[in-house]
């Protein structure tokens, strides 16, 4: 089952580093992963998405807490929550009916369009997976030319 | 302005304030700088020269384990570093408390390929409880303060401190913090009182208990509470390989080793039981076998670990109890003793039931061997040296047939007497180890028990046995085959022993001397006792014991890797 794992760790060389390796040492799965430093410049955050039973979920927790710079970790799946994933299409747009075509997509999605030439735009779309997903199943699928996604990054609600 | 001192005096300094009297290590280019030191102060720390690196930290985890003190290594940078890292991956497996020290080519170098540069950090990132690379030398004392706090707080481990070159040069104040606290680490050592008393609560309703204990036992000096526990609860109890030595090895309740080779009591008891008390132990696979087999029969498990993670790895808990075992050993036994105690003993008489159930299984007597009076069993020699020793001894082994026997013949009176490579398994870890805990307890006898494959695999520490004068003996019990390799070989392999036997051996007594020490070969089982009668009445000197034993004996029982517990081999059966 697929699980969101919201990290506190300290913001120290090596730090990340700790908790990759511990993942491909004892052969858990990293569906995505993002980080970044925090309002505390001494903490980073990280949100690791990965899937498992409840067995193999419950170890990959105890196994990130045993990390000595890991601070917290919380399986926010359960919990109220909000995550979001930045997608960036790079979509190739040279007729005017396929830029029409484009402009109602993002309009519908929500998203953006960043750097516009004769021949294409990138679009910007943030959202859960199963909106990016959705919205590059909508895109013709030749015209999408280079995509990239940032992975979740989740947080609690409430509080 | 504070007095201003080189990376490498803040570095010995530190060590002095953590009371570091030995350090085991190998010189080289990236460490010569606090070699130099170690050289202007000869009243200081002592130094201990082993001959490879390996050799250094399996010595460390000797001398930790008998001095129940941090081991401290100092190791040059890449190729030293990665010589040490089967010690400090086996210290890691053992939960042994290590320093290890580890020069680095100067910063500016680092990343550039240059000569002995490895990643030492990435390298052994996997196998270390923590590592730290220090490039300000005013950062290595807290680095130092860390290391030990770290090394020796929680689940104990070895923590490496990478250290440039330029660092071990270069000047800065010297200030030794009082304290360190860290917020991403904080080990519970007191167990949850609600899950104490559902443990109580268990436990007196048990029928069959049963009590499995581990190297946790050990490491937090917690034998003596175990042994009462048990004594209070009048049940039969176990130890794991790591754990031989938390019961006294004649205790009346105590039923030998459990697991791959674990006594056919031990492990049936382990199967049938209905509350299972496992304490500082961790149900790996050579200790439970096939999980799945182990949970066909329904008991009720409470786990004492001070590793969160260790609890319901591999086997499901009822009552996890998080904690240090000592601690925890300790607020089972108050209440236990307290006024209202008793009720949460388990019945008396379903108790008696339970060792009339366990006596039938003792009565199969599975560590009976066919003695010979031709050929040496290897089993008659760890008895006799058992014996010999009045079981007093300190023990190392390296790894294979040798190990097994010491763990199922040597009967232990106490803790941090048997000191082994159980979960690495590193073969060449018993002479250095056996070196190291000598250092640590100069009067005591140490034995290395060792076969000759393992042996040769550190030889070269016979060098640092002669250097420092420690009378170790070593109990080689050479049968001319990787025994335990060959044991697997004829049970799965079809009797093809694919590279397991050990050709043009060298003439071990000649070598022995070669290197100044005292050499015997021993072939007759009558002349077993008398050698080594013999060679423990050489107080100061190192005596190589060759004894030339049966070829093709085998380690009884046993569990074959994926089976289960109760799924062993008798030597009887075959």
């Amino acid at each position: 089952m697929r699980r969101i794992l919201a990290i506190k760790l300290e913001n120290q060389p090596g730090a990340l580093s700790r908790v990759v390796s511990m993942f491909s040492a004892r052969a858990y799965n990293i569906d995505s992963l993002t980080v970044a430093s925090t309002e505390d410049a001494t903490m980073s955050r990280m949100t690791i998405v990965t899937h498992g039973n409840d067995e193999v979920i419950e170890q990959i927790i105890k196994q990130i807490n045993k990390i000595v710079d890991v601070y917290s970790v919380i399986d926010i799946t359960e919990k109220r929550h909000v995550e979001r994933e930045l997608l960036m299409v790079k979509v190739l747009a040279a007729t005017p009916e396929l830029r029409a075509d484009m402009h109602r997509l993002v309009e519908v999605f929500r998203g953006r369009i960043n750097d516009v030439t004769d021949r294409g735009f990138i679009i910007e779309v943030t959202g859960n997976g199963g909106k990016l997903d959705a919205f590059l199943a909508a895109l013709p699928g030749n015209a999408i030319k280079e995509t990239v996604r940032t992975g979740v990054a989740g947080v609690t609600r409430g509080r | 302005m504070a007095k201003q001192l080189t990376g490498s005096q803040i570095l010995l300094k530190a060590l002095r304030k953590e009371g570091v009297e030995v350090v085991f290590g190998y010189p080289g280019g990236a460490v010569l700088h606090i070699y130099d030191e170690l050289a202007k102060d000869p009243q200081g720390i002592r130094h201990i020269l082993c001959r490879h690196e390996q050799g250094v930290v399996h010595a460390a985890d000797g001398y930790a384990r008998a001095a129940d003190k941090p081991g401290v290594c100092l190791v040059t940078s890449g190729p030293g570093l990665t010589n040490a890292v089967t010690g400090i991956a086996s210290a890691n497996m053992d939960s042994i408390p290590l320093v290890i020290i580890s020069g680095q080519v100067p910063s500016h170098a680092i990343g550039e390929d240059a000569f002995q540069e490895v990643d030492s950090v990435g390298i052994t990132r996997p196998c270390v409880k923590y590592n730290m690379l220090v490039k300000r030398p005013e950062d290595i004392a807290p680095a130092v303060k860390k290391a030990f706090y770290l090394a020796t707080s929680g689940r104990p481990g070895p923590v490496l401190i990478d250290i440039p070159k330029d660092t071990s040069l270069a000047p800065a104040p010297y200030a030794y913090p009082a304290k360190i606290e860290m917020r991403s680490y904080q080990p519970s050592l007191k167990g949850h009182p609600g899950q104490i008393k559902r443990a109580l609560q268990l436990l007196a309703t048990a029928k069959r208990p049963f009590v499995y204990a581990g190297g946790g036992v050990i490491n937090a000096n917690a034998a003596t509470e175990l042994r009462q526990l048990v004594e209070l609860l009048g049940c039969p109890s176990t130890n794991t390989l790591m754990g031989l030595g938390s019961m006294p090895g004649t205790h009346k309740q105590f039923i030998g080793m459990l697991g791959m080779h674990g006594t056919y009591e031990a492990n049936m008891a382990m199967q049938k039981c209905d509350v299972l008390l496992a304490v500082g132990a961790r149900f790996d696979d050579r200790v439970v076998g096939n999980p799945t087999h182990f949970a066909q029969d329904h008991r009720k498990i409470i786990h004492i670990d001070i590793d969160p993670s260790s609890i319901a790895k591999r086997v499901a808990v009822d009552i996890p109890i998080v904690g240090d075992v000592k601690h925890v050993l300790q607020q089972l036994l108050k209440e236990l003793k307290g006024s209202g105690g008793r009720k949460y003993l388990p019945a008396k008489a379903s108790v008696k039931d339970w060792w009339g159930q366990v006596a039938k299984w003792q009565a199969k007597d599975c560590l009976r061997y066919r003695d010979s009076k031709k050929v040496i069993k290897p089993q008659l020699v760890i008895e006799q040296l058992s014996k010999v020793t009045r079981g007093r001894a300190l023990v190392t082994s390296d790894v294979g047939q040798h190990q097994m026997w010491a763990a199922q013949y040597y009967s232990f009176a106490g803790p941090r007497q048997w000191i082994n490579s159980g979960g690495l398994g590193a073969m060449g870890f018993g002479l250095p180890a056996a070196i190291g805990a000598q250092l640590a307890q100069p009067k005591a006898q140490v034995a290395c028990v060792t076969g000759e494959a393992s042996i040769v695999m550190c030889i070269q520490e016979l060098s640092t046995a002669k250097q420092y004068r420690t009378p170790v003996k070593v109990i080689n019990l050479n049968n001319r085959y990787m025994g335990m390799v060959r044991q697997w070989q004829e049970f799965f392999h079809g009797s093809r022993y694919s590279e397991s036997y050990m050709d043009a051996l060298p003439d071990f007594v000649g070598l022995a001397e070669s290197f100044g020490h005292v050499g015997m070969e021993i072939s007759k089982p009558s002349d077993v006792e008398g050698a080594l009668r013999e060679a423990f009445k050489l107080k100061d000197r190192l005596v190589f014991m060759d004894f030339k034993t049966d070829d093709t004996e085998n380690v009884f029982p046993m569990v074959a890797a994926g089976k289960g517990l109760t799924e062993m081999v008798l030597a009887e059966e075959l």
